[in-house]
């Protein structure tokens, strides 16, 4: 490690966490119904993915290894808080629709395990640049389940009709089950363009 | 002295194929299609024309560009089409059974491997697919035409009405108080409300019946499907209306017993487990029908019974004759 831009294209693309490492489905899955939801949601994660990553990287010399998880989740809920907080009071719009799922970032398995598997073992720095990665794939992941699915579901663009009026909305696609058959055909589409490339 | 054929086993083979069998389910179908064509006239045959067409195009399709074995010719994507045309209402816009045929075909058949490895019916998760995707079209009900007996309902339908409400939509809402012999002719021949091949009992019984003699189904699944639905029904009864020989009659049942429940991939294998597929089916059915939110439960409760399969044949492996207990863990 230690080229940030190798870090940032890690999280991006070879690590993605959404469509690479499967993690973090709760919130993909749950608030994907369209591309503003996902998008704000990604980038709420990354905020708090960044900075956890920073504090944790910190300190990972003086927290005890034996209680390092419990370590970890207070100085995520911290900033889970902060973010909240400035969501209510900057984008109420936006809180409102997401909801439980922000405080549910607390417990998103992304942020632990990049605590867990990069921060504690990384310089702070590198621990930034992984966070930005990270949260960057996380938020492009997001938001281009939320696109597909705004769009095949509602006809609509980050809220704006595109769709002709009578051309049928197929609205399972904005429902749950449309949130797994756009993820599944994301992620194959994804492995057919790499497995492509390097074969 | 000279003609030993040396080969390995199998030494016998069952004439059976997978077109055969195909062509025996489509020859069954044919009834029930001829009685959807003349009750709800020539749009029921576009939209079965469309639906059969475009799945067996998604099929050459998909498996052209996967560089698959194209098996259009087995027939199995026609059976596909068939069915979702009957499992639609036949005032359906006409993109409608196309977009259903990709969804049965790539997404809920190919995608899982193809004719045998679908967990699901196909036809029906694209039921199930347009009905959440599209609930007003898939819910818009056109009068049938030609009623055999005329009772006071179809004859002010006759005049003016251009759709109707279903049985079933009916007896939800609790406006059937009794029920008639010539509401049961109605039901049986299949001049009522509905989806394109689910109308007329006679005609998909027939059907049922050559599939049964053929051996191409057991008979366990739809009879005791359709029993457990009648004995509940007679046994809960809605509104305090008790109608099991005319609930049976009407709604998807008669179809999804005979045609959907027993698809291969997606029911179980063994005689007890399609005892208890067949009894699970039933109590959804009649569970969805009486409390739930819909009308109609025969479709979602077969998905939900072809989830069950695995577990239902793991549970009903038969004993291997003579082959040492196995001890749990």
């Amino acid at each position: 490690m230690g080229n940030p831009i190798t870090i940032i294209k890690n999280g991006i693309l070879n690590e993605n966490p959404t469509f690479k490492q499967v993690i973090g489905m709760c919130p993909t899955l749950a608030v994907t119904s369209s591309a503003i939801n996902g998008i704000g949601m990604g980038l709420s994660t990354a905020a708090v993915l960044i900075c956890s990553n920073l504090f944790i990287s910190i300190l990972r010399k003086v927290i005890p290894d034996t209680v390092r998880i419990p370590c970890f989740i207070v100085v995520i809920a911290t900033f889970v808080t902060i973010i909240q907080f400035l969501l209510q009071a900057y984008l109420p719009d936006l809180n409102a629709s997401l909801g439980l799922y922000i405080p549910l970032i607390v417990v998103n398995c992304l942020i632990l395990a990049r605590a867990e598997s990069f921060a504690s073992k990384n310089s702070p720095i590198d621990s930034i640049f992984d966070g930005i990665g990270m949260g960057l794939g996380f938020t492009i992941a997001l938001g281009v389940i939320g696109l597909v699915r705004e769009f095949i579901g509602a006809g609509t663009l980050f809220g704006a009709t595109v769709l002709p009026e009578a051309f049928p909305r197929t609205l399972l696609f904005v429902m749950a089950p449309g949130a797994f058959f756009t993820l599944g055909c994301l992620m194959a589409l994804l492995n057919y363009f790499s497995n492509k490339k390097k074969a | 002295m000279n003609k030993f054929i040396v080969s390995g086993t199998p030494h016998v083979r069952s004439k059976d194929s997978i077109q055969g069998i195909m062509r025996d389910v489509l020859i069954a179908l044919t009834p029930a299609a001829l009685m959807g064509i003349y009750v709800f006239g020539l749009n029921a045959l576009v939209i079965m024309v469309i639906s059969i067409a475009s799945a067996i195009f998604f099929e050459f399709l998909y498996q052209k560009l996967m560089k698959k074995p194209v098996t259009i010719t087995d027939l199995s994507a026609a059976v596909t089409g068939l069915l979702l045309a009957m499992n639609m209402p036949s005032g359906a816009p006409y993109w409608m059974p196309i977009v259903g045929s990709a969804f049965a075909i790539i997404i809920a058949k190919q995608l899982f491997g193809g004719l045998g490895q679908n967990f699901i019916n196909p036809a029906l998760a694209a039921r199930a697919f347009l009905l959440a995707s599209y609930p007003t079209a898939m819910t818009t009900w056109p009068a049938a035409s030609h009623a055999v007996v005329d009772t006071a309902s179809s004859a002010s339908q006759a005049v003016d009405a251009v759709t109707v409400a279903t049985p079933l939509a009916l007896l939800k809402a609790g406006s059937i108080t009794t029920v008639t012999s010539s509401d049961m002719i109605n039901a049986f021949v299949g001049t009522v409300g509905g989806c394109i091949g689910e109308t007329s009992a006679i005609a998909l019984i027939i059907g049922g019946i050559y599939l049964i003699v053929r051996h191409v189904i057991s008979w366990r699944i739809p009879v005791i499907y359709i029993a457990t639905v009648f004995v509940l029904t007679a046994a809960i009864g809605r509104n305090g209306v008790r109608v099991p020989h005319y609930e049976i009659l009407v709604g998807g049942l008669m179809l999804g017993a005979f045609f959907m429940a027993t698809d291969y991939a997606s029911s179980p294998v063994t005689p007890k487990g399609q005892i208890i597929m067949a009894l699970g089916c039933g109590l959804l059915t009649t569970l969805i029908r009486i409390f739930g939110g819909y009308p109609e439960g025969v479709s979602y409760s077969i998905l939900i019974m072809n989830l069950c399969v695995p577990l239902i044949d793991r549970f009903t492996e038969p004993k291997i004759f003579g082959a040492p207990e196995v001890k749990k863990a």
